[in-house]
């Protein structure tokens, strides 16, 4: 029995290092051509634009990626501290996602990590 | 252009009086260290001179140069690939003789110079020079993606990509071929540079398995035409703890079978796909035409 499922966890591993390198390979490649700072400059544009109306304190800025094989998710989290809207005084928080990949539509629902009393921006690319 | 002193080079058998023949310029690359690179140009070179070619195999990992050691070349090295770059010395002054194979020559690296000494214009003017004297100039790069693999690259008419069964290596070479497309000569003179993939450490058992990466599935991701499969072998470590290339060491095992093939290949021949086996018994048979 052990033997068996020892056989038979150990089936499978190449199989994983191919996906895993399909993935990344994909996203490396696009990369490559020309679209590495794309995250980079959505960042950027976002943060100027909310900057426009609000002070931002870049150290209170999260960003998180994660690279799939459709769909690409980027997170900006930033605090924004003392909106007039927000009568609790406590730091209300907008977050946009970009959703880069073959099937745009299939973004999930953004904010895992928003603040649920605001609405998120939601950018797709 | 090294003033009187210097003699006319001593009779290469490649040199037929300064006319350009149809040199080819082969790079042998990988981004990963440890994948072959070394074994692979000592091993391709010495099977294209035993073809009846006129090869140079050239060193480019300078500081830490390795191929005059598995070629058994190392207690001749006098001038290296610096030397000639910087003027100091005579390209023919700095080529190796192999004692073995008489059409093959190696060029050596420097072991101690900073690797700025490598400048870009000093490589073309000896590649120049070595595409008059020879058919084939094997170029064995360093590894990683800076100055040095890149000026290995950058005069390549083909490549090939020494490529491991492993994901780090798949990926490295993804990268690689990406420079190849973009920063080589050839590249930015909008022409086709030939990359070939050669599969090195490749255990057909393991890869039936499922536990090493099969042929198609590092042909599918990487794209580009595979020029060997090279199976993981005990030849291989023998060979250069005799300092001889695989194809002159062992011409019968496995490796060196399987290198013979891809140089074959590399000369345009078109022949059936198989890894070479050692193993006598079924196994060996089972697996003998279990690839892509």
């Amino acid at each position: 029995m052990s033997l068996l499922a020892s056989l038979f966890s150990r089936r499978g591993s190449a199989p994983v290092a191919r996906d895993r390198l399909q993935i990344l390979l994909a996203h490396e490649r696009a990369a490559g051509e020309g679209q590495s700072d794309l995250l980079a400059k959505l960042h950027e544009e976002i943060l100027a634009v909310i900057a426009k109306h609000v002070a931002v304190d870049r150290d209170k800025v999260q960003i998180k990626l994660d690279r799939g094989a459709a769909v690409s998710t980027l997170e900006i989290d930033i605090e924004v501290p003392g909106l007039k809207s927000d009568k609790n005084g406590a730091p209300s928080s907008a977050s946009a996602r970009n959703a880069a990949g073959a099937t745009p539509a299939a973004a999930k629902p953004a904010g895992t990590s928003t603040d649920d009393k605001d609405k998120p921006a939601i950018v797709r690319n | 252009m090294f003033g009187p002193n210097f003699p006319e080079p001593g009779p290469f058998p490649g040199q037929n009086g300064g006319k350009r023949r149809m040199a080819k310029v082969l790079v042998v690359t990988s981004g990963k260290g440890g994948v072959g690179k070394t074994t692979s140009t000592a091993a391709i070179g010495a099977a294209l001179a035993q073809s009846g070619k006129n090869v140079v195999v050239v060193d480019f990992d300078v500081g830490l140069r390795n191929l005059d050691l598995v070629m058994g070349a190392e207690r001749r090295v006098v001038f290296d690939l610096i030397n000639v770059v910087q003027g100091d010395a005579k390209l023919s002054q700095a080529l190796i003789r192999d004692k073995r194979v008489e059409t093959l020559s190696i060029l050596p690296a420097s072991q101690t110079r900073d690797k700025d000494a490598l400048t870009p214009d000093g490589v073309e003017r000896v590649i120049g020079e070595l595409r008059d004297k020879f058919d084939w100039i094997v170029c064995d790069s360093p590894a990683g993606i800076e100055k040095g693999a890149q000026l290995a690259m950058h005069h390549a008419d083909e490549a090939v990509v020494v490529t491991n069964p492993e994901v780090s290596s798949v990926r490295d070479s993804d990268r690689i071929i990406g420079m190849l497309d973009s920063t080589t000569m050839r590249a930015k003179k909008g022409e086709k540079i030939a990359k070939h993939l050669l599969l090195t450490r490749y255990d057909p058992a393991r890869a039936a398995r499922g536990e090493m990466l099969r042929t198609e599935d590092v042909l599918e991701i990487l794209s580009i035409p595979l020029i060997g499969i090279i199976p993981e072998s005990e030849e291989v470590l023998r060979a250069s703890n005799l300092g001889s290339p695989v194809t002159l060491s062992n011409p019968e095992s496995a490796p060196a079978r399987a290198y013979f093939d891809a140089v074959r290949r590399l000369q345009g021949e078109t022949l059936e796909m198989q890894v070479p086996s050692d193993k006598k018994g079924l196994f060996g048979k089972l697996f003998k035409r279990r690839v892509a």
